[in-house]
C-alpha cells in the first residue's frame, strides 16, 4: 500500500504543479483552480488516511468509507458527462450555424 | 405568389436528376441544399439553370439542411415554403394539394400523410410496428396528434417558417416541427399523399436515434 501511496502522491504533486502553471498563465479561472486543487488534496488525504472517509460515511449512514468515495465519484462522473454532453450539443449547434451561414452567403445563383 | 420548394440532398446523384425534372414542370422556385455530399450531387444540380444550389461544406444532416433552405427562402421573400425529398419518394404533382389549404383556407402548415385514403406502399414492419410506436411517442411526449408521425412532405407559410426554428439537425426534425406547430397552436392540416418506397428508408435503428434525440432535447432545454 505504501508504494501505491507514494506513487499517487508524486502523481498528484505533478498535477498540482501543472494546475499552478495553468493558473499563472491565466489559462484557467481562479474558481476552477481552487476546485481542482481542493479535489486533488481530498484525494491525497483519503489515500493517506483511508479511515477519514469512515467518519463522514458513518455520519451519512453509509457503511464503509470506501463506499462513500465510490458513490461520490459516480455522482461527480455523471455530472461531468452531463456537462460534456451539453457542451458538445452547443458546439454542434455552432458548427451547423457556421455551415449554414456560409452556404447562404455563397449561394450559386445561375 | 412565391412558392419555394426546399430539397435537402445528401449523396443523391442517382435520383435527384429525376426529381428536378419532375419539379421543373411547375413554376416553383427550387432550392437544393447539398448537405456535404461526397458524390456528384452538386454537379447534377448545377445542370439545372433555374435551380438554386446551397452547399453545406460538411454534412449536418436533414434537419439542418431544411433550416438552411428555410432561412434562404425567407431572405428571398418566400410566401410559401415546401419541404420535399431528393430521393423521389414524393410526387411533384401533389405539391399543389399541399399548398392549396394554405392559399385558399388560411392554414399555417400542412403535413403530408401516408395514412389518409391514398394508397402508399408501406413496408409491413413500418405500417404495423414502427409507425404505431412513433405515433405513441409523438402523442405522449410532444402532444402531436397526426395520422403520420414522420412526414417529410410539408408546406408552410413564411410566417410559420419564421416562428418554427428547426433546431434538430438530424431526423428528429419531423417530430420537432410537428411539436412546435402544435405548441404554437398553428392552424394545421393533414393532406393525403402518395409515397413511393425505393428502399426501406429509415429502419428501426434510425427510429431509436430519433427517440434519443427527442429525449435529449428535453433534458437539454
Amino acid at each position: 500500500m505504501i508504494y501505491l501511496q507514494i506513487l499517487l502522491t508524486i502523481f498528484i504533486v505533478f498535477i498540482l504543479f501543472k494546475l499552478f502553471l495553468q493558473k499563472q498563465k491565466s489559462q484557467i479561472s481562479l474558481m476552477s483552480f481552487l476546485i481542482w486543487v481542493l479535489l486533488w488534496l481530498v484525494v491525497l488525504v483519503v489515500f493517506w488516511l483511508p479511515d477519514s472517509t469512515s467518519y463522514l460515511a458513518a455520519w451519512l449512514g453509509i457503511g464503509r468509507g470506501a463506499d462513500l468515495a465510490v458513490y461520490i465519484s459516480i455522482v461527480v462522473i455523471f455530472y461531468m458527462i452531463f456537462r460534456i454532453f451539453v457542451r458538445l450539443n452547443k458546439i454542434d449547434e455552432n458548427i451547423t450555424k457556421l455551415v449554414r451561414d456560409e452556404a447562404i452567403k455563397n449561394v450559386k445563383e445561375k | 405568389m412565391n412558392i419555394f420548394v426546399i430539397i435537402p440532398a445528401y449523396n443523391e446523384e442517382k435520383r435527384i436528376g429525376q426529381v428536378l425534372d419532375d419539379l421543373s414542370v411547375f413554376s416553383y422556385r427550387l432550392v437544393v441544399v447539398d448537405d456535404g455530399s461526397t458524390d456528384n450531387t452538386a454537379g447534377v444540380v448545377a445542370a439545372y439553370p433555374k435551380v438554386t444550389l446551397l452547399r453545406h461544406k460538411i454534412n449536418r444532416d436533414q434537419g439542418a439542411s431544411l433550416q438552411t433552405g428555410n432561412q434562404y427562402a425567407l431572405g428571398e421573400q418566400a410566401d410559401v415554403i415546401v419541404h420535399f425529398d431528393a430521393d423521389g419518394q414524393f410526387l411533384a404533382s401533389e405539391i399543389e394539394d399541399m399548398v392549396k389549404p394554405i392559399l385558399e383556407e388560411g392554414y399555417d402548415i400542412v403535413f403530408g400523410s401516408r395514412f389518409l385514403s391514398k394508397k402508399s406502399k408501406l413496408p409491413f414492419l413500418k405500417r404495423h410496428i414502427i409507425f404505431p410506436l412513433a405515433r405513441l411517442v409523438n402523442r405522449l411526449f410532444l402532444g402531436v396528434k397526426t395520422s403520420d408521425p414522420q412526414s417529410g412532405f410539408r408546406a408552410m407559410t413564411a410566417q410559420t417558417a419564421k416562428s418554427i426554428n428547426i433546431e434538430q439537425d438530424g431526423k428528429a426534425h419531423c417530430s420537432e416541427i410537428m411539436a412546435k406547430a402544435f405548441e404554437q397552436k398553428l392552424k394545421i392540416k393533414e393532406v393525403p399523399i402518395t409515397v413511393i418506397y425505393n428502399r426501406f428508408g429509415q429502419g428501426m435503428g434510425h427510429g431509436f436515434k430519433i427517440l434519443k434525440d427527442i429525449l435529449f432535447s428535453k433534458i437539454n432545454k
